[in-house]
């Protein structure tokens, strides 16, 4: 393998970190004001920059006011033309469709098999391979309130606080009490969490966050969940399809509740039908919408087909002018540039410096204060240039072992290791260059505690269910660190419980139509929309220029 | 303190320069610097099989490539190496390692039971084969050999970085399912050998008995005023 490491311009400049270390490493910096924060972010966060959003035209939801790349594919063709779907043909004839195999979606369909329903009576599908989602990415840890200090009431405040006291509040009271429960089932399940020897978790502070409350397994917590609920799933034999997106809602035009899916096989181009009493979106994020214009931490699914789909059929959908961008993502070596470099670097100490080597910001703010922050620093010419002319700060990772003693980062942050020794940086040596990356979908279409979807007048829409990053209220207009693997794994849960209770409820099938396409595809023709542009997008096309302007579609 | 910054020529950004990869035996010419999937991107490949969380976690993108003038097999990730010149390479679609079901609730913690379910294990050679392929660099065979002893707990340890990406196991001269085991050997582990958290059990009682409920109602109906002081007013924790 190549193992370049940094070039000798940018070689040189690290002396300026490590001239001011012993210093840093002596005095915590300070905590800014709720006033300092609110005015970085005015002055800097990407949701404040004018031009990037623009109100809906289309659908339930017309003039609320959402990112630009949310409103195109919004306000988008459907992929398939109604009439030429042939609904009378039923491919999969299941109680509960499960959409999405990341957390959510594995413990919504573990959840609704312990309520009671048959595993062969649940259907799963997924866009790539059983368990490819973002949730096998998540790196840092995952937040409950289980040490005696801490109490479910602090989670509940910091979680609203992160949130800019946006949240709906009853979901994040079923976040911060559902979680000690949630930690217990993840532990029976045998998930290995990174513990002392008596057995108390190993806990440590996330950005934003008044306790010690983060549980890790390494820096590979999202894996070690996935794999868990993956094989738990598999145990049960339930069925599944891979490489099948769901590229459309169908609808019972009597109540106008959710009766199923037309999925789309990515491989041959069939489409198949899919109908369920009780359906279940769990397609997660939105990374790779790059929004205003940001890599991403994201993986290759992440295109936000949830939210189409659901707003299609008439769900709510809450803050999405506002996106996570994670303060630190990769900005050199260019070849992972976006990748995620995990918060947990900064529990464990690494402060953010800038080319002078000085420190900026505490470096365990609210992400969206520390990303504001970074970005101030770079546009005011504080910042690192790359050899592509990207820009970072330096994140100080050897302060790690220094504080923490040698061997902690191998140990503690072993995929943040591999990730740049890899290109030949060896992070318990050098510091590593950092920028915001797009990271997290903070809203998504409204859900209740049951994790029903509802409509703008709070009605929920019968028979469909939403849990994980596409489901929005919880978080707010801003997530903390560790609040998504336990939101997923709470609401994934509650919506298997729900499925469960949905089937029990739903005696006759409910029928099969794509009438709500009608209303919406009137709705676009009347702004004129063109008819190229459709969604969903099921994955990015990162295709080069070149081949795709001599690229003859005839094969 | 003044500091000048790095400057970068527009002509280096402009024109990177290019290198030779074989994809499948086809020549392509592709920037330098670029991972696998993004020279294949570069290409004019449109990526569906062997691509996933395309950072390094997910397994999905195994790939093995040759130099010229080498005889030796070499292994990458498609999502995390760099392209070099000359490498012939090919992105594996799927690896075949089926798996075999189990109850974990009725399982018994000792190796009995996992030769039982993978008798493959005691075919093991101690060639080392699997260390070598492994991209993120495991003692593979130490934790099969570890497995073989009956040594869960140092098995569990060493292959808890693996992404089952079952490279080693396509190379394996014994066959072994490798990442199903390591799978089944953590979470033995995990729910049977490793200590029981404290204060969980403790916690989940006093949600159950509704010690939080009447102040979580409080916080519900709070203004946003009252929760914004009660917001700035918290006494953050130390660090340990
Ligand atoms: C790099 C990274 C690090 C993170 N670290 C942390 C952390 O430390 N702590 C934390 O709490 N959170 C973290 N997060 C956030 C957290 O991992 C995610 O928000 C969460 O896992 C999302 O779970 P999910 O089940 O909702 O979605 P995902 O895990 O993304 O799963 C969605 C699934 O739906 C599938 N899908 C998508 N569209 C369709 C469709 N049309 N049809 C069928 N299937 C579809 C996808 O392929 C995927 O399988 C991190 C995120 C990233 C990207
Ligand atoms: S490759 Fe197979 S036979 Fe060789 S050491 Fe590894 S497990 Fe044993
Ligand atoms: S142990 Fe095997 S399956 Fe796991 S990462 Fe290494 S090569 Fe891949
Ligand atoms: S795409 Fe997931 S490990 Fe490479």
């Amino acid at each position: 393998m190549s193992m370049c490491g940094y070039p000798s311009e940018i070689k040189k400049l690290i002396k300026y970190v490590e001239e001011t270390r012993e210093e840093r490493l002596k005095k915590p910096y300070r905590r800014l004001s709720l006033e300092e924060r609110e005015k970085l972010l005015k002055e800097w966060h990407p949701d404040y920059k004018p031009g990037t959003k623009r109100p809906l035209r289309v659908g339930v939801c017309k003039g609320t006011v959402v990112y630009n790349e949310v409103a195109d594919l919004l306000e988008a063709w459907p992929l398939i033309d109604p009439d030429q779907i042939d609904l009378s043909k039923v491919d999969y004839d299941v109680d509960v469709l499960v959409i999405g195999s990341g957390g959510a979606g594995l413990a919504a369909a573990l959840w609704a098999i312990y309520s009671g329903v048959s595993p062969d009576a649940v259907l799963l599908v997924t866009k790539l391979r059983l368990g490819d989602s973002n949730t096998v990415k998540a790196q840092g840890g995952i937040q409950a309130a289980d040490r005696p200090e801490d109490s479910p009431i602090l989670h509940f405040i910091d979680t609203v606080g992160g949130g800019l006291f946006a949240n709906k509040r009853d979901l994040v009271e079923a976040l911060v009490t559902d979680m000690p429960f949630i930690m217990k089932w993840l532990e029976d399940l045998g998930a290995m969490f990174d513990k002392n020897p008596d057995g108390s978790y190993v806990e440590v502070s996330g950005g934003g966050a008044c306790r010690r409350r983060l549980h890790c397994a390494r820096d590979y917590t999202g894996l070690e969940i996935l794999r868990v609920l993956r094989e738990e799933f598999l145990n049960h034999d339930v069925p599944y399809l891979e490489f099948t997106p769901a590229i459309e809602l169908l609808t019972d035009p009597e109540d106008g509740g959710v009766s199923g899916a037309v999925l789309y096989n990515l491989e041959t181009g069939e489409y198949y039908v899919a109908s369920a009493k009780a359906v279940i979106i769990a397609t997660g994020g939105a990374g790779r919408l790059h929004i205003a214009g940001f890599p991403t931490s994201n993986h290759y699914g992440a295109t936000m087909d949830g939210v189409v789909m659901g707003y299609r059929v008439g769900a709510n959908i809450v803050h999405l002018d506002t996106f996570q961008f994670h303060p630190t993502g990769v900005a050199f070596p260019e070849a992972i540039r976006g990748e995620l470099i995990t918060e947990k670097c900064r529990s464990l100490g690494a402060q953010l410096v800038n080319v002078h080597g000085e420190q900026f910001i505490h470096q365990l703010e609210t992400r969206d204060v520390v990303s504001s922050a970074i970005i101030k620093e770079c546009a005011e010419g504080r910042g690192i240039i790359t050899p592509t002319g990207a820009m970072g700060v330096w994140l100080d990772m050897p302060m790690i072992d220094m504080l923490r003693g040698p061997g902690t980062i191998k140990k503690a942050l072993p995929a943040m290791y591999r990730q740049f020794i890899r290109h030949g940086i060896d992070i318990t040596q050098e510091p590593v260059l950092t920028y915001p990356t797009l990271h997290y979908q903070n809203g998504g279409i409204e859900i209740d505690v049951f994790s029903r979807v509802l409509r703008p007048n709070g009605e929920p829409i019968p028979r469909l269910l939403a849990a994980g990053e596409v489901g929005g209220g919880v978080h707010g207009r801003n997530r903390l660190m560790g609040n998504s693997l336990a939101g997923i794994l709470v609401f994934g849960r509650r919506a298997g419980i729900t499925a469960a209770k949905t089937v029990k409820e739903t005696s006759t099938r409910p029928k099969l139509s794509l009438k709500h396409l009608e209303k919406y595809i009137e709705e676009l023709k009347s702004i004129g929309v063109p008819r190229e542009r459709r969604s969903p997008i099921l994955l990015p096309d990162y295709r080069g220029e070149k081949v795709l302007l001599r690229s003859l579609r005839i094969f | 303190m003044s500091v000048a910054l790095v400057t970068v020529s527009r002509r280096e950004i402009l024109q990177p320069k290019m290198v030779k990869i074989y994809v499948m035996g086809r020549e392509y010419l592709v920037p330098e610097g670029l991972t696998i999937h993004k020279a294949l991107e570069y290409a004019g490949f449109r990526l569906i099989r062997g691509v996933g969380c395309r950072g390094g976690f997910c397994g999905a993108c195994a790939t093995l490539y040759r130099k010229p003038g080498e005889y030796k097999l070499r292994i990458a990730l498609a999502c995390q190496n760099v392209v070099e010149d000359g490498m012939y390479l090919v992105v594996l679609p799927y690896t075949p390692i089926p798996r075999v079901k189990y109850k974990l609730e009725s399982l018994k913690p000792d190796v009995g039971l996992v030769l039982k379910l993978y008798p493959e294990i005691a075919r093991c050679v101690a060639c080392n084969t699997c260390t070598k392929a492994c991209p993120q660099g495991l003692q593979v065979m130490d934790a099969i050999q570890a497995i073989k002893r009956g040594d869960l707990a140092k098995a569990a340890d060493l292959t808890f970085d693996c992404i089952a990406c079952g490279i080693c196991s396509m190379r394996c001269p014994a066959e072994i399912r490798h990442a199903n085991i390591f799978h089944l050997v953590r979470r033995i582990y995990g729910k049977y050998m490793s200590p029981k958290p404290r204060h969980l059990e403790d916690r989940i009682k006093e949600i159950e008995q509704g010690k939080y409920r009447e102040e979580l109602e409080k916080l519900k109906q709070a203004s946003v005023d009252e929760l914004k002081k009660l917001y700035a007013s918290r006494v953050i924790e130390p660090e340990e």
